[in-house]
């Protein structure tokens, strides 16, 4: 349990080392969700503009 | 060899190729980065001079290597679309610049947040941040452009030339530690000398290098698969694609 909350306050720079971490998550969490969820919208769009003109 | 690069170099075959392979390259990405952070956040020790805040370096060199790596990845497929009109070229320059931009936002960010507690200031304006902003710019600048431009490979072409001129901040990103009086510390690792770093804390920094450019390499398929299908919509083999789905 010690262990851990020293490990948690990061000899006093616990608040620059966390954000910094917590900022880095995101950038790459978004970077897998982003480009995914444009692949799916993209090929549904394609295909019913696809099949719109072609019944 | 040359055959199956040329195979490749096709949109329909990189297409099924980046389908085959990015799940592989999340897998070994995340790996690296499970083991990396392990090590660095954990086994490595406390920096003798920056105590626990040198373990930013984790997030900050990798991400900072990778803004100019993908940058010359973004210049060189731009300068393969603009001169020899090889498709992938603009494809793969495109799907690169926002991956690009974030990573030097990121390598911007952690550097700020490591600045403050070493330097006393989030931002000072010498010669390595300042290159490094610039290179923020030219990412969002190319960003821009392909959003203003309708037309995809006219879009692609502009940014090219965009993309081409700013390599000239490159050189000036990395050698401006040398070149100027500069709060940033030099290099710790180059490729000449041994490092200046103990052995505990490079083994995670490499493989946090290496889970950065897996990630990179994993994500910038996704992307340019989107880049493939836009490009190619109304080719045979998309609504063959569309229709059929995904091959299992």
């Amino acid at each position: 349990m010690n262990a851990l909350r020293e490990f948690l306050h990061m000899g006093g720079y616990a608040v620059y080392v966390w954000s910094a971490y917590a900022l880095g998550l995101v950038v790459l969490v978004w970077n897998v969700w982003a480009p995914l969820r444009h692949e799916r919208q993209l090929e549904r769009s394609l295909a019913a503009s696809r099949s719109g003109r072609e019944p | 060899m040359l055959q199956r690069f040329h195979k490749y170099a096709a949109p329909m075959h990189f297409h099924r190729l980046a389908l085959a392979l990015s799940p592989w390259l999340f897998g070994i990405s995340a790996l690296l980065f499970a083991t990396g952070l392990f090590g660095g956040l954990v086994l490595a020790p406390a920096d003798y001079q920056q105590g626990d805040s040198f373990r930013i370096i984790y997030l900050h060199v990798p991400s900072a290597w990778m803004s100019m790596f993908v940058y010359m990845v973004m210049a060189s497929a731009g300068a393969a679309g603009l001169i020899w009109k090889v498709k992938m070229g603009d494809i793969i320059a495109r799907a690169a610049a926002p991956l690009g931009a974030s990573f030097t936002f990121l390598a911007l960010a952690t550097g700020s947040l490591w600045g403050k507690p070493m330097w006393g200031a989030w931002w000072v304006w010498d010669a390595r941040l300042t290159s490094e902003l610039i290179l923020l710019f030219l990412y969002l600048g190319y960003l821009a452009l392909q959003s203003a431009i309708e037309d995809r490979r006219a879009a692609a072409r502009a940014g090219a030339v965009l993309a081409i001129v700013g390599v000239v901040n490159i050189p000036i990103i990395h050698y401006s530690v040398e070149w100027w009086s500069t709060l940033h510390q030099g290099a710790t690792i180059t490729k000449f000398d041994t490092p200046s770093i103990a052995t505990s804390m490079l083994i995670p920094l490499l493989l946090m290098a290496l889970a950065f450019k897996s990630f990179f390499a994993a994500t910038l398929l996704v992307r340019a698969r989107c880049e493939i299908l836009a490009f190619e919509q109304h080719t045979a083999w998309v609504r063959e694609y569309l229709r059929a789905g995904r091959p299992s």
